[in-house]
């Protein structure tokens, strides 16, 4: 049985999925990264491969921010950027979508398609309000797990009016509304409203948010933003059956199709690299002025990736497979 | 010999050098700018002045450490903050207790050679035909340097070696650096253009790259180690730039047709009036006219470059969404200053890249196009 690997290392969560050749999901992980993508990838891997028997990786797709640390330590077949795999795995869901709401753990974006292709996207510049980590952080302060946040932000009858322009200023005037006496559900629900309100003037200025809007990332799963969303734009929208994994199904999907096209063989190195943990050190580099911080992933004291300078003169010492000439060649000859 | 020294933008430094060496002063060039460099700025700037201010600062003062003792900075006049720069400069390395002279070139308003009456006993070689002389020279590098850049930005999509062109640029700025005749400029000029024209171009590729007008605020433009090296960036995603602002360009407009052709900007007034009507300061009305122009000629793409709280591009910034939906040009706006991460302006560049990659397979006719990957 073929497979296809697609891994999205994002701020907070790592997730990992497998699809087959129909592109239709087998499994899927979803793991928090707690500050160690490296370690989350081999214990994903590890819980991914357990109860599958009788397969191969035919191709390795990665994305999110630690897309080109993973890349380079697996040997990954592509490497994208969030919004595309987002968008490919959304148009595979739904191809009559017109907008895309994500919400990640620390960055938002909005997606705009018409017929069937990216138009136009935005992704939070300068506040991180409304991400996954606020939501995580606020939950904690108010002693209430991420897991009901949602449910119970549902129930606020009369949500409160929270200054929503900035992630420090909303947890202050939250503070205050505490004090004031309101209730704990007027609080959330006001919360959320206000992280909307956040998220459209930030994402949404000057932009037509057409239906049907998919929304997906892991806020997607907090029932309160959903409502909150739902009022404002006045439309329902559609929550993706795996909607915290659209950025790796996109990352496996777009992996396929490359090797695919290309007719290549995979450049994946083996599921060897989940058995003995990887260290990591990086050090600045003296050579020239850009002084690129580089990084070195160590496993077994043998050097597996190395990743950071802009010349190459690091990284190059680690041969990339797919630089060699015999394999570039035959690449090119079809 | 008076120890002169200037911020950087760019390659320019490359001219400015011999510029000063002819006109009698022992130039210093501050240090390559690198995050001590922005460190030592910020710390001195204010919050929210523009990021130019504040890289300013860092080379002045890297270049005092460096024992320089005269500053040389341009001035200007018109709604953008840079015309007041000099001034601001001036006044915070005085607080900060830096005692050194400060020089604001800036275009008087009544004669030309009011100016040159106020500074010309700085520079001890300062007869007319030093001054011809030194203009000459310095005018050939800017232009030569502008040559090479505007066809590497050709070449670099399409090279063969990853990188083969930007270590030829690299050395050729270092060639070009070290000769001071005439002769040796426009052999050095020459024999890099045939090593540029030499590169080994990809195989196969049937299929125009993509084309993206690169536009925005001069400093972010032209300054490489700032804008994350944009041009090199897209480059080799296979991408080919086309810049709007160069050197030399900028000097014809700005310092000659300016006093010379007042109506210089005509036709840049007349892309722009549809949208912008005013002169907004900065490269405002330029970056309309300019994205227009983009439609209008069938680009792929058009990127925006500003520093946050750049004032005229922020007014651009406004405008440009009924720009690109009229005239169906995708534009990206990239807002950038210390607090800029390289990784979330690639992710940026990837995914608007992929965009238009889409967009124009879908144009064709979903025949795929040929992909470039950097990995």
């Amino acid at each position: 049985m073929k497979l296809y690997l697609g891994i999205d290392i994002g701020s907070v969560s790592t997730n990992l999925v497998l699809i087959n050749s129909q592109g239709e999901l087998v499994k899927k992980i979803y793991l928090r990264s707690k500050g160690n993508p490296v370690a989350s990838v081999q214990k994903g891997l590890a819980l991914l491969i357990k109860d599958i028997k009788d397969f191969e990786i035919a191709a390795v797709g990665t994305t999110g921010s630690g897309r080109q640390l993973i890349a380079k330590l697996l040997g990954a077949d592509l490497v994208k950027n969030e919004i595309t795999a987002h968008a490919i795995a959304c148009l595979n869901l739904e191809p009559e979508v017109q907008t895309i709401i994500e919400i990640g753990g620390q960055d938002s974006k909005l997606i705009l398609i018409r017929d069937g292709i990216v138009k136009d996207f935005a992704m939070n510049t300068v506040c991180a309000a409304g991400t996954g980590s606020f939501l995580d952080q606020q939950a904690a302060r108010l002693n209430i797990d991420i897991k009901d946040f949602g449910e119970r932000a549902v129930e606020g009858e009369h949500p409160v009016r929270i200054a929503g322009r900035c992630a420090v200023f909303a947890e202050s005037d939250m503070i205050h509304k505490q004090q004031m006496g309101h209730p704990l559900e007027d609080i959330l629900a006001g919360l959320c409203r206000a992280l909307v309100r956040n998220y459209l003037g930030n994402l949404g200025k000057g932009r037509e948010l057409k239906p049907p809007i998919i929304f997906q990332g892991g806020v997607a799963a907090n029932l309160g933003i959903r409502k909150a969303f739902e009022e404002t734009l006045e439309c329902r929208l559609i929550i993706p059956e795996h909607y915290e994994v659209m950025g790796a199904i996109g990352a496996a999907l777009l992996a396929k199709d490359a090797v695919i096209n290309q007719k290549a063989v995979t450049r994946f190195k083996g599921f060897q690299v989940i058995d003995n943990p990887i260290i990591t050190e990086s050090f600045d580099c003296s050579g020239c002025s850009n002084q690129c911080e580089v990084v070195e992933l160590k496993q077994e004291g043998l050097l597996i990736a190395c990743l950071g300078d802009k010349c190459g003169k690091w990284s190059g010492r680690i041969p990339d497979r797919f630089l060699e000439p015999s394999r570039a060649r035959a690449i090119q000859a079809g | 010999m008076l120890k002169a020294t200037f911020p950087h933008i760019g390659n320019s430094y490359i001219p400015i050098r011999t510029l000063l060496t002819e006109l009698g002063l022992e130039p210093v060039i501050p240090p390559p700018i690198s995050g001590r460099t922005v460190a030592l700025g910020t710390k001195l700037a204010p919050e929210f002045a523009c990021y130019p201010l504040k890289i300013n600062l860092g080379n002045y003062i890297e270049a005092i450490e460096a024992g320089a003792e005269l500053i040389l900075m341009a001035g200007g006049v018109g709604p953008c903050r840079f015309g007041y720069y000099g001034e601001q400069q001036r006044e915070v390395l005085r607080e900060a207790g830096y005692s050194i002279d400060f020089l604001v070139l800036e275009a008087p308003k009544t004669h030309p050679w009011e100016l040159w009456d106020k500074i010309k006993h700085y520079f001890p070689r300062h007869r007319p035909h030093d001054i011809i002389n030194a203009i000459h020279l310095a005018w050939l590098k800017a232009d030569a340097l502008d040559r090479f850049d505007r066809l590497a930005n050709q070449i670099r999509p399409l090279e063969q070696t990853f990188g083969a062109t930007t270590n030829l640029q690299a050395d050729f700025y270092r060639a070009l650096d070290q000769v001071y005749l005439v002769h040796d400029i426009q052999s050095t000029l020459k024999n890099y253009l045939d090593a540029l024209n030499g590169i080994h171009l990809k195989l196969g590729i049937t299929i125009t790259p993509l084309k993206i007008l690169l536009l925005g605020e001069i400093y972010m433009v032209l300054e490489p180690k700032v804008n994350f090296e944009i041009e090199r960036t897209l480059g080799e995603m296979g991408v080919t730039v086309e810049r709007t602002i160069y050197f030399t360009e900028w000097v014809r407009d700005h310092l000659l047709f300016s006093i010379i052709h007042p109506n210089w900007n005509k036709n840049l007034k007349l892309m722009a009036r549809p949208y912008l009507r005013n002169f907004v300061g900065g490269h405002g009305l330029e970056t309309i006219a300019l994205t227009v122009k983009a439609g209008v000629n069938r680009y792929h793409g058009v990127i925006e470059l500003a520093p946050f709280t750049c004032m005229p591009e922020i007014i651009a910034m406004q405008v440009l969404p009924r720009v690109s939906r009229e005239l169906e040009i995708p534009v990206l706006s990239i807002i950038i200053d210390e607090h800029s991460a390289e990784a979330g302006i690639d992710t940026r560049l990837e995914a608007f890249i992929d965009m238009l990659h889409y967009q124009s397979q879908k144009r064709n006719g979903g025949k795929p196009l040929e992909v470039i990957s950097r990995y």
